[in-house]
């Protein structure tokens, strides 16, 4: 025998996946096996320091590391097959591409020898999933491996943090070869995103923001990305400046929902405080926030008369979709804090008191207000009855995609970061329940709750059996209109009320559902006996599907019509058929 | 005008488009050149020409040169958007500096004879083409240039029976003692 059998670095390509993860402080993955993961679920069987939680769909696995990656700040560790386990990841990587979530994806693939050759469960991994992740790597010399997989795990994580994938095929799973722990040269030298903010851009920042009659600050997703430093400097900023703040539905949470200069969410279901603060300002700060087309409604519309400031690490989010005055290139926690320093120093607080009078006049409108019931339960009720149960708790809030979401976008009020997930740029239906999971395994004694659509939670069902297994007590908070709610919204407003395909026929019994898979099911169909069930739920120590039946055709307001601006919003009161008719001129006959 | 009922703004912007030359550093690895044109096609920007090489074997390193045209907008984010790939070193809008110097090689085959054949051999003569295969019914002409005098060069065969083109794509540099 060699002296190398002696060297501890000396090991197969499968045991340097789960020594990698091991070096980056990884202790939970998501996966399901298959013929070209085999070598690396071996080497997992015999370790005990990586935990795996095994998925019934590879999708599941995605979105659950997504959920533990936006809950914790840490990177999210999926692991999956080749070709299917592959293909299935594809929904996941790229929410988590949209959403700038870090994911390392690691994929089996068929023995290098016979890739190309159409051989079973083979595809072009890299190829397919080339354009969802940020970067991803085909690996076919084990003694690439520790080099790539440290290189992954850096790329995932830094700058922009976005999904990564390595392709591992099982020749090199088995081979052996050379590991070395994560060092720097393992990095591409043309990789350096710029973490630090031009001097003189954060000095025209400044001096714009202390001379502003009319400003707000809209803060994003990098926010929370960026870690709780960006989030103290970002409150510590509207504390100093006076100014009031919205964010767009990734960034909810960076400032609390109870703050006094809190307007609430922006953008296409947004306040009409927000929305108006937005239009009508002369100076917007924007802080890790992309003027997504969600937020801006009409481009050529939008803000018009504003200075705007923009925040962000990734240089390709400037003027993408708006021209800016002052782009900022950096991490906000980096520039929000030499803004302050310079702010402190040089500037004394705006006098900026009409302006919130103003923004008084549009709060008193009153845009997120609904008539409640006693016979049948209001959506924006079930979500303001769950908001104060929960209140004060240790609780985490996922949802899926419609309706529901931005129901409790616009009614859950978050007070922290990284307690919010929620698929916004992708809109994944079937995101909630399986992000659920991946939060509650990186906190297994905190309240999780997925707030979700009858229709988008049987997207990702099966995920219930997942939720068993591992004893995660997954609340399912299912608001269950039996619609899908925005597609029938939009069949209302735009297309002539013809409900083409939204209509939830067939709809499964949750309650019994949940007790096939060994979870309990709740039904509430009275608001009198809502508060009661919550309670019931929230008590109950095992995954739990709730059954909330809402108004089967309460809609989504306020809202901006597509094609209009901030300030031609669709307030509830005025949702009449007249007025909305109006609101979407262009669409046909309406509701 | 009305819009058509849609979830997005569909209004499109219609400022007038450019034409620009990017010269890209990058990594070579296997897949670099399809991460680049992928983005292209993903994005929805256009390529004019593409030219890419190796030009520093012993640091893996390739050079791309891509003519793409659209709104000054668009060409801004193109470049971000090849920027922040991660075998990209550095992108140079060789347009923006105004001082690079645009090159392409192209190979054109010609058929024909008698007073035909004279004029194109004329012709190439004053576009210092050279011709690099003969037979007694046709030339291949190698030229070198910028893009229009290739294409002038081409339009003049046409009538004096052009076969086919070969063309290599705009190579760039810039001028004066600085590289890139």
């Amino acid at each position: 025998m060699s002296d190398k059998s002696h060297d501890p670095n000396q090991m197969t390509g499968a045991a340097m996946i789960v020594r990698a993860l091991i070096d980056h402080g990884v202790t939970d993955i998501f996966g399901y096996p298959g013929g070209a993961v085999l070598p690396i679920y071996d080497e997992i069987f015999q370790q005990s320091e990586v935990q795996h939680i095994l998925v019934r769909h590879e999708q599941g696995a995605g979105h659950a590391a997504e959920g533990y990656a936006r809950s914790t700040g840490k990177p999210g560790v999926a692991l999956v097959t080749s070709g299917p386990g592959a293909t299935n990841m594809v929904t996941p990587l790229t929410d988590a591409l949209m959403d700038s979530i870090p994911l390392v994806c690691i994929s089996g693939q068929v023995p290098t020898h016979l890739i190309g050759n159409d051989a079973f469960q083979e595809c072009d991994t890299v190829g397919i999933t080339r354009p969802c992740t940020k970067h991803n790597w085909l690996v076919r010399d084990v003694n690439d491996l520790a080099k790539v997989l440290h290189e992954a795990f850096y790329v995932a994580t830094t700058g922009r943090p976005g999904p990564v994938l390595v392709d591992v095929p099982k020749d090199v799973q088995f081979a052996t070869g050379t590991y070395h722990p994560p060092r720097k040269s393992d990095v591409h030298r043309s990789y350096a995103p710029r973490v630090k903010g031009d001097a003189t851009q954060i000095r025209k920042a400044v001096s714009l923001l202390a001379n502003a009659k009319r400003p707000v600050i809209y803060s994003g997703g990098g926010v929370i990305n960026s870690g709780p430093e960006a989030t103290k400097l970002l409150r510590e900023l509207v504390e100093v400046t006076g100014f009031p703040i919205t964010s767009t539905l990734m960034g909810l949470g960076a400032y609390p929902a109870s703050g006094k200069n809190w307007l609430g969410m922006l953008g296409m279901h947004g306040t009409y405080e927000a929305n108006m603060t937005m239009h009508d300002c002369d100076v917007m700060l924007c802080v890790g926030a992309r003027f997504d087309d969600r937020i801006t409604g009409r481009v050529d519309a939008f803000s018009p008369n504003s200075k705007k400031i923009h925040i962000d690490i990734d240089p390709s989010s400037i003027n993408k979709n708006i021209r800016v005055d002052v782009p900022i290139i950096g991490d906000c926690a980096n520039i929000l804090g030499d803004i302050l320093q310079v702010f402190k120093a040089e500037a004394k607080k705006p006098d900026i008191k009409s302006w919130w009078q103003q923004i008084a006049q549009w709060r008193a409108r009153n845009s997120l207000y609904y008539k409640k019931s006693n016979d049948i339960i209001l959506p924006q009720h079930a979500i303001q009855s769950l908001f104060e149960a929960t209140r004060g708790r240790d609780t985490y809030i996922t949802t899926e995609v419609g309706q529901h979401q931005m129901w409790a976008a616009q009614f859950y009020g978050f007070e922290e970061p990284h307690r919010w997930m929620t698929s916004g740029g992708l809109g994944t239906m079937g995101y909630g329940l399986p992000a659920a999971i991946g939060v509650q395994v990186a906190h297994p004694d905190s309240l999780v709750i997925d707030i979700a659509g009858d229709a988008s939670v049987q997207m990702t069902m099966q995920e219930m059996s997942t939720a068993v297994q591992y004893e995660l007590p997954i609340k399912i908070f299912i608001l269950n209109n039996q619609y899908m709610g925005m597609v029938r919204q939009w069949q209302q407003l735009l297309h002539g009320n013809r409900l083409s395909h939204s209509y939830s026929e067939a709809l499964p019994d949750f309650v019994k559902l949940a007790e096939a898979y060994g979870g309990v099911g709740l039904q509430v169909t009275k608001p009198a006996d809502l508060e009661g069930a919550i309670k019931e739920m929230i008590s109950v120590k095992r995954p739990v599907l709730f059954d909330c039946r809402v108004a089967a055709l309460e809609n989504c307001f306020p809202m901006i019509p597509s094609g209009k601006a901030h300030n031609e919003m669709l307030l509830p009161e005025q949702a009449n058929d007249e007025a909305t008719a109006k609101a979407f001129a262009g669409g046909k006959a309406l509701v | 005008m009305n819009q058509p009922a849609s979830a997005y703004f569909i209004e499109e912007r219609h400022d007038p488009n450019e034409t620009h030359t990017l010269a890209v550093l990058v990594q070579n690895e296997p897949g670099v050149l399809a991460r680049v044109i992928g983005l292209f096609s993903g994005r929805g920007y256009n390529i004019e020409s593409l030219t890419v090489s190796e030009t520093e074997a012993q640091k893996h390193l390739s050079r791309i040169t891509i003519v793409t045209t659209g709104t000054p907008m668009v060409i801004e984010q193109i470049k971000h958007q090849l920027d922040r790939m991660i075998p990209v070193y550095q992108v140079v809008d060789m347009t923006l500096s105004k001082r690079s110097i645009e090159r392409e090689l192209a190979m054109v085959k010609v058929r024909g004879q008698g007073e035909h054949r004279v004029e194109a051999l004329r012709l190439a003569d004053a576009f210092r083409a050279r011709v690099i295969d003969a037979t007694t019914e046709s030339f291949v002409f190698e030229i070198t240039g910028n893009t229009d005098k290739i294409n002038q060069f081409i339009d003049l065969m046409r009538p004096l029976g052009l076969v086919e083109v070969s063309r290599t794509g705009v190579a760039a540099i810039g001028r004066g003692p600085e590289g890139m």
